[in-house]
């Protein structure tokens, strides 16, 4: 029992690498409690070897996404008392990324994924030329505005099972980021780009089942934006401007 | 899949969705008309227009049917390589071209 009265919550975690399993904690109960709170509740009272990730606490570093109650979910926003079924809680790490260790994933294929889908800009002009003013109510620049705002959490990347199913299957945010960079006018590397996720592993490969955009705690859509990349690659390919 | 079967697996789907109403609205015609067997045959024997309806469709499904089970072998055969999925594939793909093929000319030929 707590101050508030509340009963502790029973919280199951991953502990060790691929082959850990899940050890229980006791936790007190506290109002407007998040999941991140909870794990670093763990790590400083309870068990200091606990390693998981954070860094602004406040939903815009994309370095705290856990699995919680089965659900992929950016811990540092997600309110316990949303999530917790009775006062029980599951954290596990993120599905579909290689386990380091307890509640941390390697992310490298994620961003290197993210490389592959040539999600950089690519800059058509040098810095002595003048600043491209873009107005803001362009449909190009509209569409790449709807899907910017991405941080990374690999939430998306977590929920999808084509990643699951395809290992070469580029996923949701690299290719969000694809689409953003094909609507931006400024950007000089489009074939290269529309060239690399044409390929196998590519936005063709998307079942369109919306995990992703169930999931995406900034409400982004990547679905739209892989359905916008689809269109786009195949009206490449009938000119003949990219390969199969 | 790569852009090619894409656009050749929605352009097949996108084929197909016409002829897949005509063919049901023909099945609910000759079933409400009571047509026997030998009135059906009687009108796509030497049918031009049947052989090259069900030509077509016959051909669209195995392409499309055949991309599609390629997608299919690619994520839910572990280890599986991509060309064997694409040689199992094509292999499924000929065999429906060659029962639609044999399902076409019996009711058009002959
Ligand atoms: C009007 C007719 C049809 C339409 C509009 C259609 C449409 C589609 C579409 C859009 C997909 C892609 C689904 C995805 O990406 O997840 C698909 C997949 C598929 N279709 Fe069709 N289809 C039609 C008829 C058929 C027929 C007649 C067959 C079999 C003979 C067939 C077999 C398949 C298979 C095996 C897949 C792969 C499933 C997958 O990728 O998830 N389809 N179809
Ligand atoms: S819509 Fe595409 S990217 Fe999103 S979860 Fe489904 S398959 Fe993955
Ligand atoms: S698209 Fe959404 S869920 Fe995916 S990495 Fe970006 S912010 Fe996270
Ligand atoms: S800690 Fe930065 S998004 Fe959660």
């Amino acid at each position: 029992m707590t101050p508030s009265g509340k009963p502790d919550l029973s919280v199951s975690i991953w502990r060790g690498g691929a082959d850990g399993a899940y050890r229980t904690y006791s936790v007190p109960s506290r109002d407007s409690q998040t999941v991140l709170d909870v794990v670093t509740y763990v790590q400083r009272h309870l068990d200091p070897t606990l390693s998981y990730r954070f860094a602004c606490r406040v939903g815009m570093c994309g370095s705290c996404a856990m699995t919680v109650n089965g659900r992929p979910r950016w811990t540092c926003r997600t309110h316990v008392s949303r999530v917790a079924k009775g006062d029980k809680l599951t954290v596990g790490p993120l599905e579909n990324l290689p386990v380091v260790k307890d509640l941390a994933t390697d992310m490298r294929p994620f961003f290197e994924k993210w490389q592959d889908a040539k999600g950089v800009f690519e800059p058509s002009k040098t810095r002595d030329d003048a600043i491209e003013p873009i107005r803001p109510d362009t449909r190009q620049r509209q569409l790449a505005d709807a899907g910017v705002e991405c941080i990374n959490c690999g939430v998306c990347y977590a929920a999808c099972d084509t990643v699951k199913w395809n290992t070469d299957y580029l996923g949701p945010a690299a290719l969000n980021r694809a689409w953003t960079l094909a609507n931006d006018v400024r950007d000089a590397g489009q074939t290269e780009r529309l060239q690399a996720v044409a390929s196998g592993g590519g936005c063709h490969a998307c079942h369109s089942h919306q995990s992703c955009q169930e999931h995406c705690p900034q409400t982004l859509n990547p679905t739209a934006s892989i359905a916008g990349l689809k269109r786009l690659t195949a009206l490449a390919y009938l000119r003949g401007e990219i390969e199969a | 899949m790569n852009v090619r079967l894409y656009v050749w697996q929605r352009g097949t789907a996108a084929l197909m969705a016409p002829l897949v109403l005509v063919h049901l609205a023909v099945i609910f015609y000759a079933t409400r008309q009571g047509l026997t067997a030998a009135d059906i045959l009687g009108r796509t024997r030497g049918s031009i227009t049947w052989g090259l309806f069900y030509g077509v469709f016959v051909l669209a499904a195995a392409i499309h049917a055949s991309i599609g089970l390629r997608n299919i072998l690619v994520e839910w055969v572990p280890g599986l390589r991509s060309r064997a999925a694409a040689l199992i594939s094509t292999a499924f793909g000929a065999v429906l071209v060659a029962l639609g093929a044999r399902a076409v000319a019996a009711v058009v030929l002959g």
